[in-house]
């Protein structure tokens, strides 16, 4: 694999966030992102995954430029996003794109559908008002939506039309880069499906690559290239999303896997319950961060931090991988 | 006979003369102890119904039964007070978002407590152990500490313990249980489902379990009704529904999870959404979306028809065990 393909690189990068604890006492630092290595190519899907306040969302906001990082590398399509001047990042965020999580609050009530899926040309390319609407209207079509509905206001349209919409607008830029934080959570089954498809289409037709993040495994499953799974702003395991699903090495992932519901009684797993929440970053756990929910935490997982090592394929942080792994196979 | 009975459930919205039906003559039965499970996509009647059923839907809705029976007692007849005493005590109710449904104003010890003042009475202290003894039987670590929380202080997987412990307060016979696990992370999902099981089979409580995960049903539910803009269009029990779902629409659904095209480059889609108050096709409301719609599903209404292994089914030509429809 030449480094030309890849668009998206990143090597140990943190994000450390200063809390006031209130008066008399010191600030104390929440690691969100703790040293955090991962690569996207050009037209493939990475998908993150974890529970809620491991760090997914505190993710996107370094890829989509809203926050800097606070060290480490972060390179995207030529671009070093750490140190790079702000009109340089400037330049480099009309190739990201984000989808969010919630199509009802992402929309603006008071513009119209056509509004919304050209203020990015408006704001970044000079043309004219023809030209755009023009623009506008094809992308419509493209995502599935009819282009006699520019006109619309947000809601006269259903949650997965709303869903297409963002995309729309998304894609306007044609970007390298699209940060899908959740898009079909708040979706049913049924329009997941489509949206899902949609993705997928559009991932072949206009060589996107997607950083997606989501909780549902059966849907990063279907959609993702490789996995990414992360645990209090850390890595737990990484790799090609097949060999992750179908032997998981790290036993967070296992967890997250047999947490999931299964329609076929053989695709359920044992199921190993998480006893407990994550654990409050302001304080994480010594040594291995997962140990104190880990079904297998031994005294040496409390001491040693674990590194993240190649393992089967794939990287993982789990300091008993091998000793796991020989027990279950 | 059945815990409880319902019998052609209509709930009604809009003015008189052109009525919204959000639920269209719905028949459920549930027994003691058992997991009945209601899936649907959203817009299909499946929390107006649990609505109905605690009596929460206000004016301008309007709510007609045939038979609305508890245990035995006709809930339609019995006065707004006699009503309030089994509702919150015999059948209660878990709703979809933790985070919203409690009272931001007081603690979560209070509003346990709340529950059982009204149903239980007793005294503060009584009423304070108790509360103890129910978060430690949802699991929550460190329950005196808890009780003076007040809900922002409480992550999701908390705050939805801590409605499960106010609904059991009074160890209801039916626990109505709306989406309880939507806004949770996988993990804390299996966490809630495994709590509200254990919980079921220790009391023998009935619980209707209402989602539009279909695999999450799959696990939990011994039987499955599948809603659809109102109506009900399948009942069964679930090896059956999923192994031969015999109406389209609960076909559709299946084949629309990803975990059922593993490998497979698209996902099936069902074309369309529910219908609403202003599209409502005549004939099967299904048939604007059914890959098997014929010229009778356009003109004729189906009608819930029972089988001979006591699976109900509304559809002209149902699947057969190859998933092809029979005339």
């Amino acid at each position: 694999m030449s480094s030309q393909d890849l668009i998206l690189e990143a090597r140990d990068l943190t994000r450390y966030y200063t809390v006031s604890q209130g008066p008399f006492k010191p600030a104390a630092t929440v690691k969100a992102l703790d040293g955090v290595s991962f690569e996207v190519e050009a037209g493939k899907t990475l998908a993150v995954v974890g529970e809620s306040g491991c760090g997914k969302s505190t993710l996107a906001r370094q890829l989509t430029m809203i926050e800097r990082p606070t060290s480490g590398e972060l390179k995207f399509d030529g671009f070093d996003l750490v140190n790079d001047s702000d009109y340089q990042l400037k330049l480099a965020r009309q190739r990201v794109q984000m989808i969010f999580q919630n199509p009802y609050g992402s929309l603006n009530p008071r513009k119209k559908i056509g509004t919304i899926i050209g203020e990015p040309l408006v704001i970044n390319r000079h043309l004219a008002k023809m030209e755009v609407e023009e623009r506008v209207r094809s992308i419509m079509t493209k995502v599935g939506l009819r282009p006699e509905h520019y006109d619309r206001y947000p809601h006269m349209f259903s949650g997965g039309q709303r869903q297409r919409i963002a995309i729309a607008r998304a894609l306007m830029l044609e970007p390298k880069l699209v940060v899908a934080d959740e898009p079909v959570s708040a979706l049913d089954v049924s329009v997941q499906a489509q949206v899902l498809n949609l993705l997928k289409d559009l991932q072949q037709e206009m060589t996107l690559a997607f950083v997606f993040i989501a909780h549902d495994l059966s849907v990063v499953r279907y959609i993702a290239d490789k996995i990414m799974v992360m645990y209090l702003g850390q890595i737990a395991e990484y790799g090609q999303s097949e060999q992750i699903f179908s032997r998981p090495r790290h036993p967070y992932t296992q967890a997250l896997l047999a947490s999931t519901p299964h329609l076929k009684v053989q695709n359920r797993k044992q199921r190993v319950i998480l006893s407990g929440e994550l654990p409050s970053p302001l304080s994480p756990p010594s040594g291995c961060v997962f140990h104190t929910r880990c079904p297998f935490a031994t005294s040496q997982c409390a001491e040693q931090v674990p590194e993240i090592v190649e393992f089967d394929g794939r990287l993982t942080s789990c300091l008993r991988a091998a000793e796991i792994a020989a027990e279950q196979d | 006979m059945a815990l409880l009975q319902i019998k052609n459930l209509t709930v009604e919205f809009g003015s008189e003369k052109k009525p919204f039906r959000a639920v269209d003559q719905v028949c459920l039965e549930i027994e003691k102890g058992e997991v009945l499970g209601i899936v649907g996509e959203s817009g299909s009647g499946k929390s107006v119904t649990a609505k109905a059923l605690m009596g929460l839907i206000d004016w301008p809705g309007r709510v007609v039964a045939e038979k609305l029976e508890f245990d035995g007692q006709d809930l339609q007849e019995m006065s707004d007070k006699q009503r309030r005493k089994i509702t919150g005590r015999d059948i209660a109710m878990i709703f979809q978002e933790p985070m919203t449904s409690l009272n931001p104003c007081f603690t979560t010890g209070f509003q346990i407590a709340e529950a059982l003042k009204i149903h239980e009475g007793g005294s503060r202290s009584e009423r304070r152990m108790r509360s103890l003894e129910l978060l430690e039987q949802v699991g929550i670590p460190d329950p005196s500490a808890r009780l003076k929380a007040f809900p922002h202080q409480l992550s999701g997987g908390m705050s939805q313990r801590i409605m499960i412990a106010m609904a059991i307060a009074c160890n209801p016979r039916l626990l109505i249980a709306d989406e309880p696990t939507t806004a949770l992370d996988v993990t804390i999902q299996a966490q809630i489902i495994d709590l509200l099981l254990n919980l079921q089979k220790q009391r023998q409580m009935a619980l209707i379990l209402i989602t539009h995960d279909l695999a999450l049903v799959a696990e939990a539910a011994h039987r499955i009704v599948v809603m659809y803009a109102g109506q009900v269009v399948e009942t069964g029990p679930v090896p059956e529904i999923f192994e031969t779902p015999r109406h389209p629409y609960t076909a559709a659904l299946l084949e629309a999870l990803p975990e059922r095209s593993i490998g497979a480059t698209r996902l099936k889609t069902i074309p369309g959404v529910v219908p609403g108050q202003f599209d409502r096709p005549t004939g099967c409301l299904l048939n604007p979306r059914c890959e098997f719609a014929t010229e009778r599903c356009r003109r004729d209404i189906p009608l819930l028809q029972t089988d001979a292994d006591g699976r109900q089914v509304r559809c002209h030509t149902p699947l057969d065990r190859e998933g092809k429809p029979q005339p």
